[in-house]
């Protein structure tokens, strides 16, 4: 049943991308729909036997490397972990299949399409299912390669080629990070199994790693390079801005990638570590601290953005932030249920931006929107139910996950964990207020599209409605069913077994009531107020602009961040790379090398030419000094 | 009075035989020049051999150079039929302009 998980997605892709042409596009878009559907079936059931039965399971599929000491296997590992996972991706992976049936029916490249995200689902069930380091970062890899193809989708695109080469480029920042970690794994325990590695942990806690001439503590080095790699692939401060641009992928592909499933790989990554994380304070502090920055930034740029993907992808970046502070203050297991329901809801939201986006006719400016809301009525409210579990509105999912984070945070105790909680709060008000921003700017007030007249407006096609639905479920749902299972006591612990380590276990306290309620009482009041703010008075956020303009342009400009790498990056290597290019490589290499030479070949060959004039007297006379001088030669000798 | 002895006659071959070859160098104005030339050139050959002939008393060389002469006439036949056949197909049999062989 689990080769069934990993090998159908794989599977479509190939009979999608090879034959696809052959078998024409229907065809192509049910296989590999119904591919990844039944995979989704069969990911479910796993996930219940290892709910009712505690199932876990390692099947070798083949060795992979086998050469002295390395021992290195294909392998898919089954464990609470693992089968979260599984659930996300495949679930959401089948939704989007479905899903870009309708959202791709204009586009004449399907199969390749289809393909493509076929084998992103099937990397990324090699990435949550290895049982070693070294498949992990196949799949990472793997990952990254489609997250490339399918921001490039549109390759006529240049700035959709520019993005693809970025998301690619900021992710190499991170996996170097991360290889070095992977490295100075093998370097201390000689070999990549997680368990292996996992049990020799807790000897080495005082041993010393000598790294860029610093003699550090080993755990932490390893805790911070793994990270490094995680910052990249879930696009945490300094390493987030491929996110934002990656929006040029057509939005299912934001959807699966970019928002429930590739992007959480990192978390995915701490999270399965943790019983090396737990024995680093230092590195946790430092995701903490990351992670609620990027929580705070990201949800600071996207109250200011007016692309509507842009907008949840900063949102996505902010809610990875939180993740990644949960796991800070040692939570793995509220981390993976924000994971969890975050996946349902951002999915949601991101598949029903993409029907507002297919109504407008590709339109993603939220300033040329407005007052649709009756003309696409089920998009209406599936994107409002998706912002109410994000924004955290009593009983539904996010309610549960990220007031967890929060009182987690706060249950921390120290002051990393009581900034971490404020910084959560504010941020959960920020998200509010953004989300509803872009619900009341695309739905609500004037209609402001000049060039298609309301009237024209239309729902979305079913196969487009049908996934919402069943994501709407999820985003109502998961956080009030699975609450017990991921973070209650006793269950949890039972439920995660030993896929998380907690070196303590977590705090059994409550936080103060007052602390309980201050999040959803915010939220619930940030929808009234972004109401009066965005359709009521907009007057009122225009002299807040006008007031704070600099600070403005500040969050509108994304921090600078694009501005700030370009200065100091990417115009220092532009240069030498001119430089050596014009210089060296030109000037240089090629004058005296390949160009020297052929110059000079060229120049004997015309002379040479000469020589073969065409006319026969010379041919003869040629032949007759030859001959005299050979005739001369032998009567000499 | 000096006696005619086999260097002059030796001489003589030489002599045409230069003019021959240098004939098919410096002629830049007609391939029929060139024929003639290559005619000199066999001549010059029967000279040698008539007069060695004669000097070591074997008439060999003489019915050799009958031969010889025979064999020049046809070749000047079928020569002249290549340039006539040449002189059709290009229009010309200026030595200057004759460099297909060219590449």
């Amino acid at each position: 049943m689990e080769y069934f998980i990993l090998f159908l997605p794989l599977l479509a892709a190939f009979i999608s991308g090879f034959i696809g042409k052959f078998i024409g596009d229907r065809s192509s878009e049910i296989i590999t729909s119904l591919f990844t559907s039944i995979s989704a079936i069969l990911s479910i059931i796993v996930f219940y036997e290892v709910i009712s039965q505690n199932y876990e399971n390692n099947l070798i599929i083949a060795t992979w490397i086998n050469s002295g000491s390395i021992n290195v296997n294909w392998s898919i590992k089954i464990d609470a972990l693992s089968s979260v996972m599984l659930v996300v991706v495949t679930l959401i992976s089948s939704l989007v299949h479905i899903y870009s049936i309708g959202y791709m029916s204009h586009d004449p490249h399907k199969p390749r399409f289809m393909a493509y995200l076929s084998l992103f689902t099937f990397a990324m069930l090699t990435l949550v299912t290895s049982d070693n380091f070294l498949q992990l970062f196949f799949g990472w890899e793997g990952v990254g390669l489609c997250s490339y193809f399918l921001i490039g989708f549109w390759f006529k695109r240049e700035s959709a080629n520019a993005a693809a080469i970025k998301a690619f480029i900021v992710n190499r920042v991170g996996d170097f990070g991360f290889a070095l970690g992977i490295f100075l794994i093998f370097y201390l325990f000689g070999t990549f199994n997680y368990e292996e590695v996992f049990q020799q942990i807790p000897k080495i806690t005082e041993k010393e790693v000598v790294f860029l001439g610093m003699s550090l503590n080993a755990i932490d080095l390893i805790c911070i390079l793994l990270f490094i790699g995680a910052m990249g692939k879930s696009a945490q401060i300094l390493l987030h801005t491929w996110l934002p641009d990656a929006m040029e992928a057509p939005t299912p592909v934001s959807a699966l990638i970019h928002a429930a499933t590739m992007v959480t790989a990192g978390v995915f990554l701490v999270v399965r570590c943790s019983p090396i994380y737990e024995y680093s304070q230092f590195a946790l502090s430092i995701i903490t601290i990351v992670g609620m920055t990027t929580a705070l930034f990201a949800a600071s740029v996207a109250l200011t953005q007016n692309d509507i993907k842009k907008i949840i992808a900063y949102s996505t970046c902010s809610q990875l932030g939180y993740m990644f502070f949960a796991t800070g203050v040692g939570a793995y297991n509220v981390a993976m249920f924000h994971l969890f329901t975050h996946a349902f809801f951002k999915a949601l939201l991101f598949l029903g931006s993409g029907s507002v986006i297919h109504s407008f006719k590709d339109e993603q400016d939220i300033d040329q929107m407005g007052g649709v809301w009756k003309s696409l009525p089920y998009t209406y409210v599936l994107m409002v139910i998706g912002t109410l579990a994000l924004t955290g509105f009593p009983f539904l999912s996010g309610f549960y996950s990220k007031d967890a984070i929060i009182e987690f945070a706060y249950l921390r105790g120290n002051s990393t964990g009581y900034y971490a909680a404020t910084i959560g709060i504010f941020t959960a008000l920020l998200t509010s207020i953004y989300s509803w921003r872009l619900i009341f700017k695309t739905f609500h007030g004037s209609y402001n599209n000049k060039k298609l007249k309301i009237e024209s407006m239309h729902e979305s096609p079913m196969v487009m409605i049908l996934p919402l639905l069943i994501l709407a479920i999820g985003a109502i749902g998961a956080g009030f069913l699975f609450k017990d299972l991921f973070i209650g006591h006793e269950i949890s612990y039972k439920f995660w077994g030993s896929s998380i380590k907690f070196l303590e276990p977590l705090s059994l306290d409550h936080p103060p009531t007052w602390f309980v309620f201050l999040t959803p009482i915010l939220v619930t009041i940030s929808i009234p107020l972004s109401f009066y703010l965005f359709v009521k008075n907009k007057n009122l956020v225009e002299e807040i602009v006008k007031g704070n303009l600099p600070f403005y342009l500040f969050l509108k400009n994304k921090w600078y961040f694009d501005e700030f790498y370009d200065y100091i990056f990417i115009k220092p290597f532009k240069k030498a790379g001119y430089f050596l290019w014009k210089k060296i490589d030109v000037g240089v290499i090629d004058r005296l090398g390949p160009d020297g030479i052929s110059n000079l070949v060229k120049y004997f060959s015309l002379k040479a030419v000469k020589f073969q004039s065409g006319f026969i007297y010379r041919y003869a006379f040629v032949m007759l000094i030859g001959f005299s001088i050979l005739l001369t030669f032998l009567i000499v000798k | 009075m000096f006696e005619i002895g086999l260097g002059h006659y030796l001489t003589l071959g030489a002599i045409i035989f230069t003019i021959g070859v240098v004939g098919i160098f410096l002629n830049r104005k007609n391939v029929i020049v060139i024929l003639m030339s290559i005619e000199l050139i066999l001549l010059a050959v029967n000279i040698n051999l008539v007069s060695f002939s004669m000097f070591i008393n074997d008439l060999s060389g003489q019915i050799f150079t009958l031969f010889i002469l025979t064999v020049a006439a046809a070749e000047a036949a079928i020569g002249l039929a290549i340039i006539v056949v040449y002189y059709r197909n290009s229009g010309t049999v200026r030595v200057e302009e004759i460099d297909k062989l060219k590449g």
